[in-house]
């Protein structure tokens, strides 16, 4: 072998038998890793066996190639750059082609104007189609499947009196007849007398200590699902927002800004629980147009 | 082999010959084609970074190819009957049920599926990584900038695939994930409703995302990325490689190995071996177990039943929308909702600081000269620190991504950790930045190598009790008069 010309004299090249060998044994490797994939493969296949073999088969080429590139290498090379930017003529030809033709442009200012105007125009035109992308907002964001006299019913579509909770209970309802309206999910949590402290204007919502809040976290909108009764929290399990169950789920901690919205309930002449009304807010995360 | 042996048998050399002179006889690429074997790529293990995040782009188009054969992008419910028996019975979309199928019931479909996940979550790493090679060295300088633009658009590209492709199995995390993207679009002042609804094609939850993102995933984005990335290597090609300061190397050349045979074996190797790393992760390392999650439905979050992180090039945003304190800004009617500020100023400033960087540094240092010749980092103190200060500040924010699960760990309040995070987060990139302003200036002073044993000997204390000056270990490496003497021989350019 001629000496490598590098710069310490490190020269990682092996004995060429050496070197055979080794890249000899990493092929067969491979070989027989990748017939073992295939028989993996017909006999009804395991992933990790197919992990493991695929890498086999892989690395064994890899190492093949490893050991092949180390031994063709015959030490750095220098290669001149060059220059990136053109000569001078070159550049001033492009220039003067280029800016005789903006120059007359700009001297027949009534037609490239209109060109401009006819190009903006298209293109203006060509957005439109990004409205059919969905609807538009209106007030559906203000607004839940929750009405007046509207049931709670459970997950399963049954509804709900005032004692199905025990005190300290809690599940999560919907509007009857919308179970699946996402924005409507509400957690509904039996409290034990006297426990409320409500807001003016709330202390007629929580029949029987039944209070109703929104399930979707005004941070980001995940549902808040975890109840801690000992201090009567409701937690989102996502970004750690807290909101106090007692004093009309007012953020405690997190970055929710938003306290839970507060669903009015009642219980109708058949014994049920209702919703009074609509939620006097819009659930969820904020947005531009909420106030 | 060695060059006793590289003589060819001349059949072979005529097969060679035929075909070349077929191919050049109509394309007419021998010229460009004699330049291209000769280029010369350097040496230095840093430069392969790059490659890696492409070799994984690889994988993932191969893998991901694969998928699309048996994953269904709909919404439709299903009651699924699958091998899988915990969820048997259960109502699902035709999304999560086709992944379920393809994790359970095609065959090799869970090592595909795996080694594409893995392949997402390298891919992403290696660009970073990347991308910090180029910064702590100053490659971004003249004349590199357009490139350094072109990479930080290839970032983002990637992470939103990585964010489209796991939001797509419709499982109960990625729904969680899904939802909280909404809500940050829904935050967006001015025009955030409007945005939401027509990106996501209307209220969450709703049916349209999936086939939406579906063809994001698949077509739109990586096409994108085949497309910029082509765009990357060409002007690499055309620029060629930056180096670093050494023996025979100055601004105007280039030494490393040329591309044929030297590199292109070396690369191929570093693909068989990134290939390998991945099918091993792919067949032994779980990754995004989707069937323990459950499908999505909006009345549950991830958390219940598992800790709610997001892949972790997303886990600095969620790190951020955790730390946040509750502030939001409402005047005259409207509102700048809070999640605007961790989910769309920080990441919006992010980027846009790092596409400005290269002329931002032009404008402090007054540097407008070409370098080809790279910084070693401790060579430019401040953008040194200043960069080790922002890899702390999105480490914090990764870690505050999982204050959670370090509240269990540590069994300590998550009221705490967050409010410890929100402390952090200021103070240790501040330390970070002054301890590495102070080491890179320690280290450009003496001009040592941390590594290395220092020029001019060792002085060692001798059994008497004095003390002699010794030559430095025998490591091989020649004093450094000779090295700098050495040159490089020229490449064969034709």
């Amino acid at each position: 072998m001629e000496p490598r010309p590098t710069p310490t004299g490190d020269d990682p090249r092996l004995p060429a038998p050496v070197a055979e060998r080794r890249i000899a044994v990493a092929f067969v490797a491979s070989t027989l890793a990748a017939l073992g994939l295939a028989g993996v493969y017909v006999a009804g296949g395991q992933p990790q066996a197919e992990g493991a073999l695929l890498f086999v088969a892989l690395s064994g080429l890899g190492v093949g190639a490893v050991q092949w590139a180390r031994q063709i290498d015959d030490g750095p090379t220098a290669g001149e750059r060059g220059e990136l930017a053109g000569s001078e003529a070159d550049q001033e030809a492009v220039v003067e082609e280029v800016a005789d033709d903006v120059a007359d442009l700009g001297r027949r200012r009534l037609l490239s104007r209109l060109l401009l105007g006819a190009v903006g125009a298209l293109g203006l035109a060509a957005l439109f189609p990004i409205r059919s992308l969905g609807p538009s907002p209106g007030h559906s964001l203000e607004r839940t499947a929750w009405r007046p006299g509207r049931r709670l019913v459970d997950s399963e579509g049954h509804r709900v009196r005032p004692d199905t909770l025990t005190v300290g209970g809690t599940i999560t309802v919907f509007p009857e007849g919308a179970v699946q309206a996402g924005d409507s999910q509400v957690v509904l949590i039996r409290l034990a007398a006297g426990r409320n402290r409500p807001r003016r204007g709330r202390e007629t919502w929580a029949p029987d200590g039944n209070i109703a809040y929104s399930k979707i976290c005004t941070h980001v909108g995940c549902p808040v699902g975890l109840y801690q009764e000992d201090t009567h929290e409701l937690v989102c399990p996502c970004h750690q927002s807290t909101f106090d169950v007692l004093d009309g789920a007012r953020p405690r901690f997190g970055p929710a800004t938003r306290g839970l919205p507060q669903l009015p309930l009642a219980v109708d002449g058949e014994g049920f629980l209702v919703a009074q009304s609509d939620f006097t807010e819009p659930v969820g995360p904020g947005f531009w147009n909420r106030s | 082999m060695s060059r006793g042996q590289k003589r060819r048998k001349p059949e072979e050399a005529n097969r060679v010959d035929r075909a070349f002179r077929f191919v050049d006889d109509r394309l007419g690429i021998s010229h460009f084609t004699r330049k291209a074997l000769n280029k010369i790529f350097p040496d230095h293990w840093s430069f392969m970074i790059g490659e890696i995040a492409m070799y994984c782009l690889v994988i993932l188009i191969v893998t991901g190819i694969y998928l699309t054969f048996f994953f269904v992008p709909a919404t439709k419910e299903v009651v699924y009957q699958g091998r899988y028996a915990p969820l048997r019975g259960v109502e699902m979309s035709q999304a999560y049920a086709s992944t379920l199928d393809i994790s359970f019931n095609v065959r090799a479909g869970l090592v595909m599926r795996q080694m594409h996940h893995w392949a997402a979550l390298v891919f992403i790493a290696a660009i970073v990584v990347h991308l910090c090679r180029v910064f702590f060295t100053g490659a971004f300088r003249r004349p590199r900038e357009l490139n350094w633009m072109v990479g930080l658009t290839l970032l983002v590209l990637a992470i939103g695939n990585g964010f489209f492709g796991y939001s797509l199995l419709d499982d109960l995390l990625s729904g969680t994930g899904v939802r909280v993207a909404y809500s940050i679009a829904l935050a967006v002042p001015v025009a955030g409703t409007w945005l939401a609804f027509l990106f996501f094609g209307g209220e969450f939850p709703n049916t349209e995302f999936i086939t939406r993102f579906y063809i994001l995933h698949v077509l739109i984005v990586p096409a994108l990325i085949v497309g910029l990335l082509s765009a990357h290597l060409a002007i690499v090609w055309r620029q060629k490689h930056t180096q670093f300061k050494g023996p025979g190397r100055t601004e105007g050349n280039i030494v490393g190995s040329r591309l044929w045979p030297q590199y292109a074996a070396k690369s191929a190797a570093l693909f068989l071996l990134v290939a390998a790393v991945l099918a091993l992760l792919g067949g032994l390392a779980q990754i995004n177990p989707v069937w323990l999650y459950g499908p999505y439905k909006a009345t549950q979050a991830a958390a219940a039943t598992s800790g709610s992180q997001p892949d972790w090039y997303m886990g600095w945003v969620d790190g951020a929308l955790r730390i946040m304190p509750a502030w939001e800004i409402r005047a005259f009617g409207h509102t700048v909702a809070n999640p605007f500020f961790p989910g769309a100023v920080m990441p919006g400033v992010t980027f846009g600081v790092l596409y400005l960087w290269p002329f931002l540094e032009r404008r402090f240092t007054g540097d407008r000269e070409p370098h080809n010749l790279l910084d070693r980092p401790r060579d430019a103190p401040f953008r040194t620190a200043l960069g080790a200060a922002t890899l702390a500040f999105y480490g914090i924010l990764l870690l505050a991504g999982g204050n959670d699960i370090l509240a269990g760990i540590f069994r300590i309040a998550p009221e705490v950790i967050t409010n410890t995070f929100r402390v952090l987060i200021f103070a240790v990139p501040l330390a970070v930045f002054v301890v590495t302003r102070g080491v890179c200036r320690g280290l450009a002073r003496d001009d040592l190598h941390p590594t290395r044993p220092p020029p001019g000997g060792l002085v060692v204390r001798t059994a008497t009790g004095g003390f002699e000056t010794v030559d430095g270990p025998d490591d091989g490496r020649p004093s450094e008069p000779v090295v700098d003497a050495w040159k490089p021989p020229p490449v064969d350019s034709g």
